[in-house]
C-alpha cells in the first residue's frame, strides 16, 4: 500500500511519517508541494511542522499549494488523509474539517509526553484501535488550541466525530479538551498530538502512535 | 496606485491570548486605565486601477481572515 507524505516548505516530521508508514508495512511515497500529481497513493499523510512558517496563520498558505488542491479533490471522494499538528491546521484552513486552531490559551508552547483517550475506532486511521483506550503519544504545539462554534461542537459530538481527546490535562486550552477529529464519512482524520512519534520505544514515549498507521493498512486491506 | 487597508480581527467570542498578555504588562507600565486589549492583523495592498472591492473582499474572506475564528474590515484609501 502506498501512502504520500506532503512535504511542504518548512515540515518537520515528515521523515518521522514516512518511517511510521514503512515500521506499520506500508510503502510510503513522498510527495512535493509544488506537484499536484499524488502517485497512485492510497492515503495521503500531512506531516507537522512550521510550513511556510507558520505566516498569516498555521496552514493558511500551504492550503493553497498545489498538492492540496488534489488532495482536497480526492479527500471527497474518499482518500484517507490523516493531518498531524501542522497537518491538522491545513486541513482545518482546507474546509476539509470544521474548526480552527488557535494560539495556546496559556501562551507557552507545549511539549511532552500526552495521554489521549480513543473515542472513535471507525475511521480509516483508528479501526484498529480499542475504543477508550487510552494512549500515550508526544504533543508539541505553539498554536494547538481547538476553537470551533458551539453548534459545530455540539454536531460534532453527536455524530461521533471527536477520534481523540486529551485524557490527563488539557495542554493548550481545546475546548472540550479535542485532540483531534474526523470528517463525517472518517477518512479524514486531524490530530494535534504526533502518533508518528510513538513508533518505536527507543525513541518514543510508547508504540501507541503505531496503530493509526496500521488501521489504515489492516481497513483497506481487508 | 490605489491602497486598500484589511484589517483582520478574532471573533470577539474567541479567546485572545495575546492581548490578555499584553493586557497584563499594562499595569506594570503605569497604565491602568486600559481595561482590555485586543490584538488584530493589519494588510495593506497595493492595487492597479480600477479596484474591484467585490473581489478583494473574496480575496480577504479566503486568505487573508479565517472566517471560522475571524472577521475584517476592508477600505479603499483615497
Amino acid at each position: 500500500m502506498r501512502v504520500g507524505v506532503v512535504t511542504f516548505p518548512g515540515s518537520l516530521d515528515d521523515r518521522d511519517a514516512q518511517r511510521a508508514v514503512r515500521l506499520a508495512g506500508g510503502e510510503p511515497v513522498a510527495l512535493w508541494h509544488g506537484d499536484e500529481d499524488l502517485r497512485r497513493v492510497d492515503a495521503v499523510v500531512l506531516p507537522g511542522g512550521f510550513s511556510y512558517g507558520d505566516y498569516l496563520r498555521c496552514g493558511a498558505i500551504a492550503r493553497f499549494a498545489p498538492v492540496m488542491r488534489t488532495v482536497i479533490e480526492r479527500a471527497a471522494q474518499g482518500l484517507p488523509v490523516l493531518g498531524i499538528c501542522n497537518g491538522f491546521q491545513i486541513l482545518c484552513e482546507s474546509h476539509l474539517l470544521p474548526g480552527a486552531l488557535t494560539r495556546n490559551a496559556h501562551l507557552h508552547f507545549r511539549n511532552r509526553d500526552q495521554r489521549l483517550r480513543v473515542e472513535n475506532v471507525s475511521t480509516a486511521w483508528t479501526s484498529g484501535l480499542q475504543r477508550d483506550a487510552e494512549i500515550v503519544v508526544p504533543v508539541k504545539n505553539g498554536e494547538g488550541c481547538f476553537v470551533a462554534a458551539p453548534d459545530v461542537l455540539d454536531r460534532l459530538e453527536g455524530e461521533g466525530r471527536v477520534v481523540v481527546r486529551y485524557a490527563d490535562g488539557n495542554p493548550n486550552g481545546s475546548v472540550r479538551d479535542i485532540a483531534g477529529i474526523c470528517n463525517a464519512n472518517g477518512n479524514v482524520v486531524g490530530l494535534m498530538p504526533h502518533p508518528e512519534h510513538a513508533v518505536e520505544t527507543l525513541t518514543g514515549p510508547s508504540t501507541d502512535g503505531l496503530g493509526f498507521f496500521t488501521s489504515l493498512l489492516t481497513a483497506t486491506v481487508s | 496606485m490605489p491602497r486598500v487597508v484589511v484589517d483582520v480581527m478574532l471573533k470577539p467570542e474567541i479567546l485572545d491570548p495575546q492581548g490578555t498578555a499584553i493586557l497584563g504588562a499594562l499595569p506594570r507600565l503605569g497604565f491602568d486605565e486600559v481595561t482590555a486589549v485586543r490584538q488584530g492583523k493589519h494588510f495593506e495592498l497595493e492595487v492597479t486601477e480600477p479596484v474591484d472591492e467585490g473581489r478583494l473582499r473574496q480575496l480577504a474572506d479566503i486568505l487573508l481572515a479565517n472566517s471560522v475564528i475571524e472577521e475584517f474590515t476592508l477600505r479603499v484609501l483615497p
